[in-house]
């Protein structure tokens, strides 16, 4: 089974990053890696880098970021993992880091999975 | 948390972890059947404790620390064991006194090692195929009995017995746990492949029943795969083997129409094609290259290559293959592989060049039975207009197949050609 985990940004205190945090987080992406786990990752650039193409009204507009929201999505994880539960550890062990690593930084991951050929298999 | 729930976390913290506590402890314990009894012992343990009390923050470090009391436990209790419990023993006291995670960095050092004995152990070639096969799911996949004889087919005291018996043999002929020496690390190095692979098959073409899939064993090998990609980064064939697995796993979605007949790789809509494992596969295969001349897996990885690459069955690389194929047949001759040259020659320059190689194998003794010898050359006897011969062939081949969707392929190919 597939999930893509995404991760978001609700507050984050100012600067850079701890670099303990970086360290153990490039740490655990190596481990998932090497689990066999983690088959791909990326962080994202800022949304004002980005933009927007959106259906309203029958009417289709584009426009340039940085999107309007609170929540900043920074980056995703596509894990192949046997349950949810298995994707689920694999993302609290990432937002521990977080919890542990860098004070006053607040965030959520979404673990959603990606449907595969199982999901429109005909019914046995 | 309901039961239920801390139950399948549990579940899922063993899946990650189980290989590295079982490899840890083997190191420990010097015999990988008290290793995995240990390691079970820490499972049921955290069966009963993670629910009360929550999952300790490092799980892993806490089912390790966990077996290695029991372990302890064990050896105080047995006298045979003296000299070990004072190796062991004193080494433990020791590292109980310091912190939790400092154990985890030592045990970190070690875990690459260590897993990779516990790989080149249960896929040592002394113990029988079925053997090597069960046993690496059980120790490096975690899977269960129940498990592992539904992923096979079989019932699950064979799945047990198999086990059970694999390892008696590792204990019976003092198979130490250990990596194989340089000299003989190139064939150790085969078997492993060769396990990881024949997984592989075992999902991606079961030879028998009605199941034409069983993608859980292709994602089980595949992530074998990566696991011995990380822990043997200079091997080209580790990555050969890896970049095979995952070009032809790419095909899964298209492979089998709605009805749940297959769809062969010319027929295939490629757009179905999961781009994300072709992707990984075509680096895989970078990998190999990079790293040397490429081996078998490589080769055929590089052929799976050239069909990812096409956009389209027309735009195909045949000369490529056949080329491919050649390198191949030079490397591990086999009937199998000339039959593969031989439909590859066929697409390049033509099906009578074809039809030549694959009649020089009709006599082969090891090709007696193979379904695929009388499919090839009733495609190749089709292209070349002689639909009476090719249907028979045809008919042969639906008659030899164990796979009932394949038998089911070759009949309408029949049919079509008497028609």
């Amino acid at each position: 089974m597939r999930y893509l985990v995404t991760l978001k940004v609700i507050a984050q205190p100012d600067g850079p990053p701890p670099s303990d945090l970086m360290e153990a987080i490039f740490k655990l992406g190596q481990e998932a890696t090497e689990a066999g786990s983690m088959l791909d990752n990326s962080g994202l650039a800022p949304s004002s880098e980005g933009a927007r193409i959106e259906v309203s009204g029958g009417r289709l507009t584009v426009s340039d970021g940085p999107f309007a929201e609170a929540k900043e999505m920074i980056s995703y994880a596509l894990y192949e993992v046997r349950t949810k539960e298995e994707a689920v550890e694999w993302a609290a062990r990432f937002m521990k880091l977080h919890r542990d690593l860098w004070p006053g930084w607040e965030g959520e991951a979404d673990v959603l999975r990606l449907f595969t050929p199982e999901d429109f298999a005909p019914p046995a | 948390m309901t039961a239920a729930e801390s139950h399948r976390v549990v579940e899922a913290v063993w899946r990650i972890e189980s290989a590295r506590v079982v490899a840890a402890l083997a190191r420990m314990v010097k015999d990988l059947a008290l290793a995995e009894e240990l390691a079970q012992d820490a499972l049921v343990a955290a069966l009963e404790e993670w629910p009360r009390k929550g999952v300790p923050d490092n799980p892993g470090a806490w089912l390790t620390l966990t077996a290695k009391h029991r372990a302890i436990d064990q050896f105080r209790r047995r006298d045979t064991y003296q000299r070990k419990l004072q190796e062991v023993g004193r080494d433990l006291e020791l590292r109980q006194e310091s912190a939790e995670a400092e154990l985890d960095d030592a045990l970190d050092d070690h875990i690459g090692d260590d897993l990779l004995r516990l790989i080149f152990t249960a896929c040592h070639p002394e113990l029988p195929a079925e053997g090597r096969l069960a046993l690496t799911l059980r120790l490096l996949g975690g899977l269960s009995t129940a498990e592992i004889a539904r992923a096979f087919l079989v019932p699950e005291p064979t799945v047990g017995q198999r086990i059970s018996r694999a390892k008696r043999t590792l204990a019976d002929r003092r198979i130490p746990i250990e990596l194989p020496p340089p000299a003989e690390l190139p064939g150790r190095l085969a078997s492993v492949l060769e396990v990881i692979y024949l997984i592989f098959n075992e999902g991606y073409a079961a030879t028998a029943g009605q199941d034409w899939i069983r993608p859980s064993l292709c994602q089980e090998a595949m992530r074998l795969g990566r696991v011995l990609a990380g822990l043997m980064p200079a091997e080209p064939e580790v990555h050969g083997l890896l970049a095979l697995m995952e070009i032809q796993a790419a095909r899964i979605p298209a492979r089998t129409a709605r009805d749940g007949s297959p769809i062969l790789l010319l027929d295939q809509d490629r757009s179905r094609w999961d781009r994300l494992l072709v992707r990984r596969g075509l680096a895989a295969l970078r990998r190999a290259e990079e790293l040397g001349t490429l081996g078998p897996y490589g080769l055929q990885a590089a052929i799976a290559a050239c069909h990812a690459r096409a956009l389209t069955a027309q735009a195909t690389d045949w000369e490529r293959i056949a080329a491919l194929y050649r390198l191949l047949a030079h490397l591990t001759p086999s009937p199998v592989v000339e039959l593969n040259r031989a439909v590859a020659v066929g697409m390049a320059y033509g099906p009578e060049r074809g039809l030549e190689i694959a009649d020089a194998l009709i006599g082969e003794r090891a090709l007696r039975g193979y379904a695929h010898l009388p499919a090839v050359r009733g495609d190749l006897l089709a292209k070349l207009g002689r639909a009476g011969e090719a249907a028979a062939e045809f008919r042969r081949a639906a008659e030899l197949t164990g796979n009932e969707r394949e038998s089911a392929l070759f009949l309408r190919r029949a049919a079509a050609l008497s028609a």
